[in-house]
């Protein structure tokens, strides 16, 4: 219940973060990434700002043993540099580019009333559901041959 | 479009700093919006939270969008088919490449992870060249 109440109150500060720096609207992201254009620095005054204060933050929180609220942290455990982390993300700036959104700006702007942040949610379920299936379906062929050859 | 504002922008980021050493701080959390909206759909049995999230996200562009801003956030041209093919390539990408913008480029930076660094340098990357290809290809 507490872990609830704090989602909400993060995910309320989120959206308010999001909507007042303006990144829910895609042109300009667009005309941060159009690096040959009239370049908007928007973008990365917002990632700046986020970023130093989860530099000083996440230092001290993460020198605890545990969250206020729950038993333990829930980390990403992966470090090595692998194909699916690069590859992945060079997907998804492809995607950025062409749209202009980012998952969190796209849901926020479902507030705004028009229909492109719908259209652009609605492909987004798509493209990750898509993946798992890839991915779980790529797992299971690997798995076999695998107990093949053994 | 209106002029860079580089205080809105900067409290702005501010904000999402601080969400997200809240949902660390109390939760445990990594506050990266790809992540939980994936664990959202799937219905994971720890969905509750994930929920809350969004519908915060929400209730706080409503909060900007119908009460604070001083001039409603411009909508740009409907462009339908740059959204399903950017959506679908942001979906699968951000699931292949375990994040997105927020968690490896706002939580990942902030924790020093180093796949995290190579992820944002590849996406920016990605995403200014395609932007080059794009005003190419219609100049033509």
């Amino acid at each position: 219940m507490k872990q609830n109440l704090i989602a909400l109150i993060a995910g309320l500060l989120f959206g308010l973060g999001l909507s007042i720096s303006q990144m829910i609207d895609r042109d300009r992201v667009l005309g941060f990434l159009d690096v040959t254009g009239v370049w908007d620095p928007t973008l990365l005054f917002v990632l700046a700002g986020a970023v130093a204060v989860t530099l000083i933050t996440f230092r001290f929180v993460l020198r605890r043993s545990h969250p206020l609220f729950s038993s333990q942290f829930y980390l990403p455990t992966k470090q090595d540099i692998d194909i699916p982390l690069v590859a992945g993300a060079a997907i998804f700036g492809m995607g950025w580019g062409i749209a202009g959104y980012c998952p969190g700006p796209s849901i926020v702007a479902l507030v705004l009333g028009i229909w492109n942040p719908v259209l652009f949610v609605i492909a987004l379920i798509f493209g990750s559901l898509t993946y798992k299936w890839y991915s779980t379906r790529k797992n299971r062929v690997e798995l076999t041959s695998y107990t093949k050859e053994n | 479009m209106t002029e860079f504002n580089w205080i809105t922008a900067l409290c702005g980021g501010i904000l999402i700093g601080l969400s997200a050493t809240l949902l660390l701080l109390f939760n445990g959390r990594i506050a990266g919006i790809s992540g939980i909206f994936n664990g959202a759909i799937a219905f994971a049995n720890d969905k509750a939270w994930r929920w809350l999230f969004l519908i915060g996200m929400v209730l706080g562009g409503v909060i900007y969008e119908y009460l604070l801003a001083p001039e409603p956030t411009p909508t740009s041209v409907f462009s339908p088919w740059e959204m399903i093919i950017g959506g679908f390539l942001v979906g699968f990408g951000t699931r292949m490449g375990s994040g997105c913008t927020s968690g490896h480029g706002v939580c990942g930076l902030g924790r020093l992870s180093l796949r995290s660094l190579v992820a944002v340098i590849t996406f920016l990357t990605t995403g200014i060249m395609t932007i080059i290809v794009m005003r190419y290809i219609s100049s033509l």
